[in-house]
């Protein structure tokens, strides 16, 4: 029933395919093809592009709370670089005796802290297990919390996203510090191993690349079918009229707080298939800027489709590795038109204009 | 069957206490006493007392600032009076209850300005009313079953919205979303109905339909009809309360009520 209607929406099936080609033919390729291949590709594109999966993901996360619940978050890159932390920190783990102080037990910048052992927070994160378990439970615990609270007090509309913009300001300036051990200024950076497997090698790059993919397209396929159960029913109708769901018996605050977590968790995810990517978290991935661009890629994309979200992350971080390349003081400008040309013409994002033009074909 | 039987869910005889369950063997389902609402120094019920006999279709007038809204929000939770009881049966305690408490327990409402949800299809309203475990976990993996598609479906029709099941609720008329959130009403298969203005934008035809619809429904639950329509109040009224200034000026049959001087006054403002 649900693959039916899936298969219906032209739109949704051609960007499905796309990912599916990039997700899988790209490490195919890589792995087929000899270095000096036209067809292979270098560690460089390939990093880009998962890096813009996970950016993907990321918009994904937040269409679920924006377009369909109709919360503006603008604190939700703090949920992804709580999970990209949480790799961090593995990752770190993982340097062992290589660092520039070659101590095992302790990581470079707290050796330069002259901290004596491992704050008890950091322990556990040897094991990948553990940091994978931290990179959902983190953004997750954080997101109940947050919204536990803010929900039951029904702080609703512009004072909730004013709250969501505070919550990943402070935490900006948490991370800033040094005495809170996680690298303060200069983040957590130098990984050497993935379970112990070079991550500057092409093979962990494609591999990386794949997973990106991979749980690109699953959060998709699930949240799909999540918008379209009955709570996904209920969530649109909150959205729409939140104290008329109140009145037929819904406790609105909880369904808010379960969609809140569920993506904050998929944020967390992308932050940490991210952070291998790049090589680097540091605290301005906490910026509130940072926040509201996911807002912008969303919008730019076409909200309420969870597809729009995917096509709009892609575009407009493609636009930006491409404008900051030329003009990297004209990007901001540009972004800045992006969203306002769109909010003004096209409320319903390109995905809305691309829906438009299929119809008045058949028309 | 009298009303009263149909609402007496505890055994005369069984003189204990039964949580959960609303209790009318005294015959009284909504049961206000003393209330008072003031929002910023403007009283808007004033040491409101009100009794609503289970199985009654009772109908609600009064100028506008008379306070049947509010008389609505508190009964259904949006508003805390500032003071009185408010009790559904004799052991159900309304004030320390919320919203989605009070529309479980079987108090549910219409409102006066149609509400909807515009991007839902009828079906999907009327299925988000349904009676059921409204908790986020059980309606994530709620699916419906046979009878409570039929049912859904007989209410269409109640409705009179067949043709239109599966459009959108954004693009009904005003009447037919009236009548949409009557059906929505009806699938949560309250034990009071709740009514503000329910005829506001329907045709003639449809007037008629709404009229029949409550009469067929008094008895089975308590209804509250809200309406400034006194020809629609007179066609189902068997008893009208009159509200004004936040407290009722009096009760009785359509033309008791309007042959009270007191009435004439408030309404003719003499």
């Amino acid at each position: 029933m649900e693959l039916i209607k899936l298969g219906r929406d032209k739109t949704c099936i051609t960007v499905l395919g796309i990912l599916a080609a990039v997700t899988f033919v790209i490490p195919l390729c890589n792995w087929v093809f000899p270095a000096d291949s036209v067809l292979h590709f270098s560690a460089y594109t390939v990093s880009v592009l998962g890096k813009y999966l996970t950016f993907a993901l990321l918009g994904l996360s937040l269409d679920l709370v924006w377009g369909y619940c109709g919360i503006l978050a603008l604190g939700h890159g703090a949920f992804f670089a709580l999970g990209g932390y949480a790799m961090g920190m593995y990752l770190m783990r993982q340097i062992g005796t290589r660092g520039v102080y070659g101590n095992a037990s302790l990581p470079d910048f707290m050796v330069f802290l002259n901290w004596k052992e491992l704050p008890w927070y950091w322990f556990g994160f040897d094991h990948f297990g553990f940091a994978m378990l931290m990179v959902v439970l983190a953004p997750g615990v954080l997101a109940f919390v947050f919204g536990y609270l803010a929900f039951r007090s029904r702080v609703t509309g512009v004072y909730l996203s004013i709250i969501t913009q505070a919550l990943t300001y402070a935490l900006m300036l948490a991370f800033f510090r040094n005495e809170m051990g996680f690298g303060g200024n200069n983040g957590l950076t130098d990984f050497k191993d993935i379970l112990g497997f070079n991550i500057q090698s092409e093979a962990v790059r494609s591999m990386l690349l794949m997973l990106s993919g991979i749980a690109l397209i699953s959060a998709f396929l699930v949240c799909r079918w999540l918008v379209n159960t009955k709570l996904g029913r209920v969530v649109t109708a909150i959205r729409d009229q939140e104290s008329r769901v109140r009145f037929l018996g819904y406790r609105v605050e909880m369904f808010k707080l379960w969609i809140f977590v569920f993506a904050a968790m998929i944020a967390g995810v992308a932050g940490a298939l991210y952070v291998p990517q790049v090589g680097i978290i540091n605290p301005s991935e906490f910026s509130p800027l940072n926040s509201l661009e996911i807002v912008v890629w969303v919008a730019i994309g076409g909200r309420n489709t969870l597809y729009g979200a995917i096509i709009g992350a892609v575009l407009v971080n493609y636009s930006k590795t491409v404008l900051t390349g030329l003009m990297p003081e004209l990007w901001l400008f540009t972004l800045g038109a992006a969203f306002v040309v769109v909010t003004v013409f096209l409320p319903d994002g390109l995905v809305g204009l691309l829906r438009r033009r299929l119809q008045e074909q058949h028309a | 069957m009298s009303p009263q039987q149909v609402h007496h869910e505890i055994p005369m005889t069984d003189h204990l206490f039964h949580e959960g369950v609303v209790d009318t063997r005294h015959g009284p389902i909504l049961y206000l006493d003393d209330v008072s609402v003031s929002f910023d120094g403007f009283k808007a019920l004033n040491n409101l007392s009100l009794v609503i006999d289970a199985g009654e279709l009772r109908c609600m007038i009064g100028p506008n600032g008379a306070g049947k809204t509010t008389l609505m929000d508190v009964i259904t939770g949006k508003t805390r009076p500032d003071s009185g009881t408010v009790f559904f049966g004799q052991t159900i305690d309304l004030l320390e209850m919320d919203e989605p408490d009070i529309a479980q327990a079987g108090i549910c409402r219409k409102f006066q300005k149609p509400s909807v949800f515009d991007a839902l299809s009828v079906f999907e309203n009327l299925e988000l009313a349904l009676k059921a475990n409204k908790g986020a976990w059980a309606t994530l993996f709620h699916r419906l079953n046979g009878e409570q598609r039929d049912k859904i479906h007989h209410i269409i029709e109640t409705i009179g919205l067949k043709a239109n099941y599966q459009q959108r609720a954004g693009i009904l008329s005003h009447g037919q979303k009236q009548w949409l959130e009557i059906g929505m009403l009806l699938m949560q298969e309250p034990k009071v109905m709740l009514v503000d203005e329910p005829i506001a934008g329907m045709t003639h035809q449809e007037v008629e339909r709404t009229a029949e619809l409550l009469l067929s429904l008094q008895g089975e639950r308590s209804i509250i009809v809200v309406e400034h329509d006194m020809e629609f109040v007179r066609s189902i009224a068997t008893k009208v309360t009159v509200l004004h200034e936040g407290a009722v000026l009096t009760e009785g049959t359509m033309s008791e009520v309007q042959n009270d001087p007191r009435v004439i006054q408030v309404y003719l403002g003499g």
